[in-house]
């Protein structure tokens, strides 16, 4: 198996100008080249490189969780990520969430006839490194290759298998009122970076994406013993769409303070610029999470050794249900009910 | 923040409220002219500290909102044309025209465009030749410099395949429409800040000693607006009948000449048809003449004619001219919600009708029946 950052010893990826063609995906000799030349000897290891039909998995202890994702990203390339990147913390940050320890992924490559051989390989090296941080292994695979115009680039879907090591969390239907709600990072980023680079808004420097893998602080909340009674990626529709879905389960209304989130400056100033709300932008690195009364302080202490989770912080609690699912406390200390986000965001004119 | 967050400290905030509260003797009646100040009022609650002190009616300054009918399916008639690209802002996408929105259109195939600024149109019309782009140019005097300067890049670029739809609008014949209303009750406006930016105080002058109401000059953050509201107040308890500007920070007494000279450089003065209002006198802008081989109007005929909008469904009119409250029309929030929008005001991030769709408060005034709120 090649090493991270080793030149690619494929000849096909050398030869400049290469693309993938139909034939690639047709199962002949081409789509043996393209899995032996250019796929393993980036994201192989020892069960994926059998080419077996299915990956034959160690047994494990215990129940086990399976979830599925696709991304289908525009720009592939992003600051702070990748479609590469974002298909293997995706899968590896709804395991996480769940209660799961990451530990296998399936990688199914639907190419773009006439994509440069130069992208898949950094799409594929992206991939290996994320899967190699989040402590995955890409197990089994498929490649399709489609007509020009028949997908954008590159799709991928992965599933992923975790062992819950430990007991998931009971969920949103637990909720309490008094439950105290986290976030464990800045808002906001991903979907603001992935924005202004897709329609070159020309920030300086350029926002970046947020895209990592959470398993590290779920494990640091399991480490300080803290108590969780739901936790939930915040990716499309941002902290305001979890929060709604929790109102939604449990009957009760999730009430926030807008003085208490943290949102980088970039973030605020593009925001400000687009009349967007960074409650409703999407995350790759962001959960929030709901821990019983009087354990906020104590779980956010422990994000903090984490420097993807220094800027956690408590942003409010769960109350009784009123009229409103969401409440937001803005500006001169008015509670305010909080959209569900519809669509995706729209900048306005003036 | 700079310049944002001192503007929206809350102690300060709370400190005028005091004031306000304390010097008022009447509950004065203030229209505040900008959709983007109704939502800053709404989102801070400031309606709400301020019930029964003062009376605020929102003015019809959502220039999405205003766009007529008729532009709206124009643009969607265009975009679905083989060969054309129809670009305009985010706003617009969801605005119900007569039929359906141009986000349904670009569904159906339609080639529709978000940009941010309507130089993005002048780059896509020089990266498409093969393509005729035309651009929805909305927008009050804030917006229209922009999309005149559009037209004199694209005329040094000698671009044949941009033109622009044109529906800008000026505000401050649209405040004088209001004032000569029969059942006008407005006796003070905050204008608009932004497009104060641009076209200066001094015109306001005539108006305010026409019509004795005092005019103040008015920005968009919580402060900004309470320092907006005071001022107004004591002017209409002093009986002073002038301009004031508390916008000093963006606002110059002449505005921004060198926009300014760009605008007069592109476009007219025209009468304008208002979604809601009619046609206001002087309250549009038009191409000029020697720029009119830019005009989307002239380039492409017009196939299909508006449907009528039934208006009983639909209040946004009265919204607009600032005769009811949102809450009063009778699908707000039923029939009429920001998923699903029957008139341009649920729409727009400016529109008075999603500012209370989103911000509306729990208490005090959504508990009140409409007869006693919902009709000024």
């Amino acid at each position: 198996m090649t090493t991270a950052g080793s030149p690619p010893s494929c000849p096909i990826a050398e030869a400049p100008g290469e693309r993938i063609t139909l034939a690639h995906g047709e199962g002949g000799r081409l789509t043996r080249q393209l899995i032996t030349q250019q796929l393993l000897p980036i994201v192989g290891n020892q069960i994926l490189s059998s080419l077996g039909d299915a990956a034959v998995l160690p047994p494990v202890n215990g129940s086990l969780a399976f979830t599925t994702d696709s991304f289908v990203v525009s720009p592939l390339f992003f600051p702070g990520g990748d479609i590469g990147t974002l298909a293997i913390y995706g899968t590896v940050n709804d395991l996480a969430v769940s209660g799961a320890r990451p530990r296998w992924i399936s990688l199914s490559l639907i190419l773009e006839e006439g994509l440069p051989f130069a992208v898949l390989n950094r799409v594929l090296q992206s991939i290996a490194g994320a899967a190699r941080d989040a402590q995955v292994v890409v197990v089994t695979g498929d490649t399709k290759v489609v007509p020009q115009g028949a997908v954008d680039q590159i799709f991928i879907n992965t599933s992923g298998i975790g062992d819950m090591i430990r007991p998931a969390p009971s969920g949103p239907s637990s909720l309490r009122p008094g439950d105290e709600l986290i976030v464990t990072g800045p808002l906001g980023q991903h979907g603001i970076a992935i924005l202004a680079c897709r329609e070159q808004l020309g920030f300086e420097p350029p926002p970046t994406s947020d895209c990592a893998a959470l398993t590290p602080a779920v494990d640091l909340l399991r480490e300080g013993g803290c108590p969780i009674r739901a936790m939930r990626d915040a990716t499309r529709g941002g902290v305001a769409a979890v929060l709604h879905e929790w109102a939604a389960c449990s009957n009760l209304t999730m009430q926030i303070d807008e003085a208490l989130l943290p949102v980088t400056a970039v973030v605020r100033g593009v925001c400000e610029l687009l009349g967007l709300d960074a409650l409703h932008i999407a995350n790759e690195g962001v959960m929030v999470v709901a821990v019983p009364e009087g354990w906020g302080v104590k779980a956010v202490a422990q994000l903090h050794q984490l420097s993807l989770t220094a800027a956690a912080a408590v942003i409010g609690r769960v109350t009784e249900g009123t009229s409103s699912p969401v409440l937001v406390r803005r500006g001169i200390g008015t509670y305010q009910p909080l959209d569900e986000p519809l669509g995706s965001p729209l900048p306005r004119i003036c | 923040m700079k310049y944002v967050d001192e503007y929206r400290e809350p102690h300060l905030a709370r400190q005028l409220l005091t004031e306000i509260r304390a010097k008022v003797v009447k509950p004065w009646v203030l229209m505040e002219v900008c959709g983007g100040q109704t939502h800053g009022l709404l989102r801070s609650g400031i309606p709400q500290e301020l019930e029964g002190v003062i009376e605020l009616i929102h003015g019809p300054g959502c220039p999405v909102c205003v766009t007529p009918v008729e532009a709206i399916d124009f643009a969607q008639e265009l975009a679905l044309r083989p060969g054309v690209m129809l670009t305009t802002f985010g706003d617009m996408l969801r605005v119900p025209g007569s039929r359906e929105s141009l986000l349904s259109v670009r569904a159906q195939g339609g080639n529709v465009r978000l940009v941010y600024s309507p130089l993005d149109a002048v780059e896509l019309a020089r990266q498409h030749p093969e393509q005729q782009i035309v651009f929805l140019a909305v927008g009050f005097e804030t917006t229209a410099p922009a999309t005149a300067l559009a037209v004199l890049q694209a005329a040094q670029l000698g671009l044949q395949n941009l033109s622009l739809l044109v529906a800008h609008v000026r505000v401050q014949p649209a405040m004088e429409a209001i004032l000569q209303a029969a059942d006008c009750r407005v006796q003070g406006f905050l204008a608009a800040g932004h497009v104060c930016t641009i076209a200066g105080c001094d015109s306001y002058e005539e108006l305010a000693a026409r019509y004795q109401v005092p005019i103040v000059v008015t920005g968009f953050e919580p402060v900004d607006l309470l320092l907006g509201i005071k001022e107004c107040v004591q002017l209409l308890e002093s009986g002073s009948a002038c301009v004031r500007n508390q916008y000093q920070r963006n606002v110059r007494q002449e505005g921004n000449p060198h926009a300014q000279q760009i605008l007069s450089e592109v476009y007219v003065v025209a009468d304008r048809t208002w979604r809601g209002f009619g046609t206001v006198a002087a309250g549009g802008l038009s191409l000029r003449p020697e720029w009119q081989h830019f005009d989307a109007e002239r380039r492409f005929q017009r196939c299909t004619a508006a449907l009528p909008i039934d208006s009983s469904e639909c209040r946004s009119g009265d919204v607009l001219a600032g005769r009811i409250r949102p809450i009063a029309c009778p699908s707000f929030g039923t029939r009429c919600t920001p998923q699903s929008p029957l008139g341009a005001p649920m729409v727009s991030s400016e529109g008075a009708c999603a500012a209370y769709y989103r911000h509306r408060p729990l208490t005090g005034t959504q508990a009140l029946s409409n007869s006693e709120l919902g009709t000024l």
